[in-house]
C-alpha cells in the first residue's frame, strides 16, 4: 500500500500550470505548432493577396517563379500561388472536418463502451473491430466511384467515418481503467448519471490524450485526402494540394522541368503532417513526466 | 435500519463467463442507528464486495439488502441517507479538479436551491465538525492535501447530506498512525449523534476500537459474529483464534496460535448456518465444545 | 560493524526546488543486527533504503558517506554500485509482484538472474533456503501469477539473498499482506538472519507493533532526520523522544475500546522538506517544546545504545 509515498511527488505545482510550463519550453511542440500555424495563416490570408481565381487560365503559361507570379504558372497559365493558398485552405478544412468527425465518433463509442461495459461494450467493440479491419482506402475508392465526391466537406465526412476505430479503441481502454477509480463511485453516490460522469469526471482526466488523438486524426485525414486527390478521386470542384500534385503529374511537370508546380504542394503536405507528428511527440513529453527532458 | 439477508454474490470468470466464483455466500447481519459494526476479513474475504453491494455499486446475485425495510437501489434518494468512503483518499478525488468540488457536486444534486452564502456556511460548519480549518483545505487540489485531510473532507461531504449510514471501507489503512486514530475518534463522535457505521477493515486492532459488534468473514462466509468483547474476548472459531494470534501486539510476545482443529469448519463445507453459542454470539462451527 | 552511515544527505529534485528527504542521517548497523526503521509517510525512511541500493533519477547525493564492511559505498555512482548490489547489499522491494517477470517460470528467472551476475545456480542450496521459508519446491516450475502474495514475497526473499549479502533491506515487505501471512514472512526474515544468509538487516516499515517482533533495534525517523534509536523493548516501553511517545500512545491495540480509553493522534503535520524550518522539526507539534528547541538538537546517546535527538528527552 502506498502509505509510503515520499513527500517529493506531492510537492509539485498544479498540473495545468506545470503542463504549460513544460509546453512553452518544449522545442518539438513549439516548432511543430509554429509550422502548422504559419501554414494555416498563409492559407487564411493568402487568398486575399492572390486576387486571381485559382483555376482561371492566364495569359502566360509555364512561367517560372518571379515578380509577377510568385510561384510561377502551370501549363495553362494558372497562378500556382493562388492554387497553393486555396489548396492549403482545402487541406486544413479536410483535416478539421475529417479529424473532427473521427474524433467525435471515436470518443462517443470509446466512452460509452468503456464506461458501460457488458453487452453494450461487446457490441460496440465488435462494430469497431469490423470497421478497423475493412481496408479504408478500398472503401473510399468504391464509395467515390459510385457516389462521386463533389466537395471538400463530403470528402472530409467520408474520411471521418472510416478513421475513428483506433481512436475508439484507445479511448475505451483509458475509460475502462478510469471508471474503476473511486472518484467515479463518489460521483455515482452524488447522484450523477452515466453521461455526466463521462463528461465531467472521466473526460477531463484524459484531456491531453483526447487532444493528441485529434492531432493524429487531423494529420491522418490530410494524408488520406491528399492520396485520394492524387489518384484522381478528390473533389471535382475547387482545388487542393493533392489535386495540384495530380495535375502536375498528369501534365508531365516533372519531365518538363516545371519543379515549381509540384514542389510547393508536396512540401506543404509533408510539412503539415510532419509538424503535427513532431508536435504530438512534444505533447507526449509535456504530459508524460517520464519523457520530460530536464 | 440496514439489514442483509442471505446476501450472495457470484462473479463470472473465465472465457465466456463460464466459471463462477462465489465471493459472498449467504451473509446476513444488520446495522442499527448509532451503532458501529466492524466487518473484519483478510483479502478475498468478500468484505469490500459487501460494502459495495450495500452502496448499490455492485448488483447482488441473491438475497436481500434492505434499508428501513425497503430494498436498496442506486438512486438519489438512497444516497441522501447512505454514503461510502473508501481506502485510497487520493483516488477518491478527481485529480484534475480542486478537492472542494465534492461539496459543489452535493449542492448541485441535493440542494440546488440553497443560496451560495448559506451553502458556504454549511460547508464551513461541516468542516468544523470534522476538525478541519476551512481556510487550509478549501481551494486546494487533492495532491496539496494530506490523506487524513482528504478522508475528513469526505466525511464532511457526507455530513452535508441527511446521512444515517456510513460504509467506511478501510478508510484509515492508508493513513499514518498519528492521524488515523483521529479519524476513528471522529467516527465515534458521529456515532454518538446517531449515525450507523459499517466499518470494514482487515486490521483487528482498528476494528475493535470502535465497534459494538463484529462480523468476522472468511472466503465469503461469516465465521463468527457478535458483541466485539465476546468475539475477541472469547473467540470460538478456529479462524478467529488464528487471526487474533497473528496480530502483532505492542506489549505482548507473538503467541503461536493454539493448535486448532480446522476440520470442524471444513467438515461443514465452509458454509451452512450459524450457531448461537451464547446469546448474540454466533459461530459457524459444528462442535463448539471441542474447539 | 557492518554498516556505518554518517551525515547522509539525499535530496529530491522537484519543480519547486530540492526536497531534503534525508537531511543528515547518522547511524550504525552491527553484525547480526536487525534494525527496524519506522516513521510516517514522507519521513525519509524509504529514501534511506533506496539510497543504499539504487538512487533514482530524481535523487541527488548531497553529502555524507556510507561504509559497508570497511569499504565506502559509491552510492551516487550507479555503475560502480552494480558490483555491490545483490552480493554485498540486497533489497526486497515492497511489491514483489512487480519484481518478478510474469512471462518466466521462477526457475528460469532465478537461473538467468544468477547468470547475469556470473554465478551458477546451486540447486541444492536454493532448495534448502526454500524449505527454510516454507516454500514447496514445485514453486520453481510455476509462473509468478500462480503464487499468492505471501509466496511471491518469500520467493523474492530467497532470490535476493542467494549470494549471502552482508546487508538486506526489506522495504515494507509485509504491508500488503494479510496478518497471518505477515507473521510467516516476518518469521522467515528472522530465520534468514539466524541461518547466516544475511549478516544484518534493515526492516523498513510504518508498523511499529510488527517491527518490535522482528527488530533488535528500532530507529524512528521524523522529517528527514533521526528522532530516536534504541533497543526495540526500550522504544516500546520507555521511549524518550516526545514524538516516539505520542506515536506509541496513538496506536490502537486489540481490546482497546474507544469507550474505555480514548486514544489521541498527534495534532498538526510534519513540516515541508522543501524549506524546512530551523531548529527541531517536531517543535510545532510538540507539547514539550521550549525556547531551546529553536536550535537543532543533536542525536545524543543518553544511555548505552539509546540515541535521542531532543533537548528535553
Amino acid at each position: 500500500m502506498s502509505v509510503i509515498q515520499e513527500v517529493a511527488p506531492r510537492e509539485r505545482a498544479g498540473v495545468r500550470r506545470e503542463a504549460l510550463y513544460f509546453a512553452v519550453r518544449n522545442g518539438k511542440l513549439m516548432t511543430g505548432l509554429g509550422i502548422v500555424a504559419a501554414l494555416l495563416l498563409l492559407g487564411l490570408l493568402g487568398p486575399l493577396f492572390a486576387d486571381v481565381p485559382p483555376n482561371e487560365y492566364g495569359p502566360r503559361p509555364m512561367t517560372p517563379p518571379g515578380g509577377e507570379y510568385w510561384l510561377g504558372t502551370t501549363t495553362f497559365g494558372q497562378d500556382i500561388f493562388a492554387q497553393f493558398v486555396h489548396g492549403l485552405r482545402a487541406t486544413f478544412a479536410v483535416g478539421v472536418v475529417g479529424g473532427g468527425i473521427a474524433a467525435v465518433i471515436g470518443m462517443i463509442v470509446g466512452f460509452v463502451a468503456g464506461y458501460l461495459g457488458g453487452i453494450v461494450d461487446e457490441v460496440l467493440t465488435m462494430l469497431t473491430n469490423i470497421i478497423l479491419v475493412i481496408p479504408t482506402l478500398a472503401v473510399l475508392l468504391i464509395v467515390n466511384a459510385y457516389l462521386g465526391i463533389r466537395s471538400v466537406a463530403v470528402q472530409g465526412l467520408f474520411i471521418g467515418l472510416t478513421q475513428w476505430p483506433w481512436a475508439a479503441r484507445a479511448i475505451r481502454a483509458q475509460t475502462f481503467s478510469l471508471r474503476t477509480r473511486e472518484f467515479v463511485d463518489l460521483a455515482r453516490m452524488s447522484g450523477s448519471g452515466a453521461g455526466r460522469i463521462i463528461l465531467r469526471e472521466i473526460a477531463p482526466n484524459m484531456s491531453s490524450y483526447l487532444f493528441m488523438t485529434f492531432i493524429l486524426l487531423f494529420g491522418g485525414s490530410v494524408l488520406i485526402a491528399s492520396s485520394l486527390d492524387f489518384i484522381g478521386l478528390g473533389p471535382t470542384e475547387g482545388v487542393s494540394l493533392g489535386l495540384m500534385l495530380q495535375n502536375a503529374t498528369q501534365w508531365s511537370a516533372l519531365q518538363l522541368g516545371m519543379w515549381w508546380w509540384f514542389v510547393p504542394p508536396g512540401a506543404a503536405i509533408t510539412a503539415v503532417v510532419g509538424a503535427l507528428y513532431v508536435a504530438n511527440v512534444g505533447l507526449d513529453e509535456v504530459f508524460n513526466p517520464k519523457l520530460r527532458e530536464t | 435500519m440496514l439489514r442483509l439477508q442471505d446476501v450472495t454474490k457470484e462473479f463470472r470468470v473465465g472465457a465466456l463467463g463460464g466459471g463462477r466464483v462465489t465471493a459472498v455466500d449467504r451473509v446476513s447481519f444488520d446495522v442499527a442507528p448509532g451503532e458501529v459494526v466492524s466487518l473484519i476479513g483478510e483479502s478475498g474475504s468478500g468484505k469490500s464486495t459487501i460494502g459495495r453491494m450495500i452502496l448499490g455499486l455492485h448488483p447482488m446475485t441473491d438475497g436481500s439488502i434492505t434499508f428501513d425495510g425497503r430494498p436498496v437501489r442506486a438512486a438519489k434518494d438512497y444516497y441522501r441517507h447512505v454514503q461510502g468512503i473508501f481506502q485510497d483518499p487520493f483516488s477518491s478525488f478527481n485529480p484534475v479538479f480542486k478537492a472542494d468540488r465534492v461539496f459543489a457536486m452535493i449542492k448541485e444534486s441535493y440542494h440546488p436551491g440553497v443560496p451560495e452564502e448559506e451553502w458556504d456556511e454549511r460547508v464551513r460548519a461541516a468542516l468544523g465538525d470534522v476538525r478541519l480549518n476551512p481556510d487550509q483545505v478549501l481551494g486546494k487540489y487533492p495532491h496539496q492535501l494530506s490523506g487524513g485531510q482528504l478522508q475528513r473532507l469526505l466525511i464532511a461531504r457526507a455530513l452535508l447530506l441527511d446521512i444515517r449510514l456510513l460504509v467506511a471501507d478501510e478508510i484509515t489503512s492508508m493513513l499514518d498512525a498519528s492521524t488515523r486514530i483521529d479519524v476513528l475518534n471522529l467516527l465515534a463522535e458521529l456515532k454518538a449523534r446517531g449515525l450507523g457505521v459499517l466499518y470494514i477493515t482487515h486490521d483487528l486492532s482498528l476494528g475493535t476500537y470502535l465497534a459494538e459488534r463484529t462480523v468476522v468473514l472468511r472466503a465469503g462466509n461469516v465465521v463468527e459474529m457478535g458483541l466485539t468483547d465476546r468475539v475477541f474476548g472469547d473467540p470460538l472459531h478456529p479462524y478467529t483464534r488464528e487471526l487474533l494470534s497473528a496480530v502483532p501486539r505492542l506489549h505482548e510476545e507473538w503467541a503461536d496460535a493454539a493448535a486448532v482443529d480446522t476440520c470442524l469448519y471444513h467438515a461443514r463445507g465452509g458454509s451452512g448456518g450459524l450457531l448461537e453459542a451464547d446469546p448474540g454470539h454466533f459461530v459457524a462451527c459444528a462442535r463448539l465444545e471441542s474447539c | 560493524m557492518s554498516l556505518q552511515v554518517s551525515e547522509l544527505r539525499v535530496h529530491y529534485r522537484t519543480l519547486r526546488g530540492e526536497v531534503r528527504a534525508l537531511d543528515g542521517m547518522s547511524f550504525d548497523l552491527g553484525d547480526g543486527e536487525i534494525l527496524g526503521l519506522v516513521g510516517e509517510s514522507g519521513c525519509g525512511k524509504s529514501t534511506l533504503g533506496k539510497s543504499l541500493i539504487r538512487m533514482d533519477g530524481r535523487m541527488r547525493h548531497v553529502g555524507g558517506q556510507v561504509v559497508l564492511d570497511g569499504r565506502e559505498l559509491p552510492i551516487a555512482d550507479d555503475r560502480r554500485m552494480t558490483g555491490f548490489r545483490f552480493r554485498e547489499i540486497s533489497l526486497i522491494p515492497q511489491y514483489a509482484m512487480s519484481a518478478l517477470n510474469p512471462t518466466r517460470k521462477i526457475r528460469r528467472m532465478v537461473t538467468e538472474l544468477l547468470k547475469s551476475r556470473g554465478v551458477t545456480l546451486d540447486a541444492a542450496e536454493l532448495g534448502r533456503r526454500m524449505d527454510q521459508v516454507g516454500l514447496p519446491r514445485e514453486v520453481l516450475d510455476r509462473y509468478p501469477i500462480e503464487l499468492s502474495g505471501g509466496m511471491r514475497q518469500r520467493m523474492v526473499m530467497v532470490v535476493s539473498t542467494l549470494l549471502d549479502p552482508s546487508v538486506l533491506i526489506a522495504d515494507e515487505v509485509t504491508s500488503a499482506l494479510d496478518v497471518s501471512t505477515q507473521k510467516a514472512v516476518a518469521r522467515a526474515l528472522l530465520g534468514f538472519r539466524d541461518g547466516g544468509y544475511v549478516k544484518s538487516m534493515i526492516f523498513v516499515t510504518h508498523d511499529i507493533a510488527l517491527t518490535r517482533h522482528i527488530a533488535d533495534t528500532i530507529m524512528v525517523m521524523y522529517a528527514g532526520k533521526l528522532a530516536e534509536k534504541a533497543p526495540a523493548d526500550v522504544i516500546v516501553k520507555a521511549p524518550r523522544h516526545p514524538y516516539t511517545r505520542l506515536l506509541i500512545d496513538s496506536l490502537p491495540e486489540v481490546g482497546v475500546r474507544h469507550a474505555e480509553r480514548r486514544l489521541e493522534g498527534i495534532a498538526g503535520s510534519p513540516p515541508s522538506l522543501l524549506d524546512p524550518p530551523a531548529g527541531c522539526r517536531f517543535r510545532d507539534r510538540c507539547p514539550l517544546a521550549g525556547d531551546e528547541c529553536a536550535e537543532e538538537p543533536p542525536a545524543a546517546e543518553i544511555a548505552p545504545a539509546h540515541h535521542v535527538a531532543c533537548w528535553r528527552a
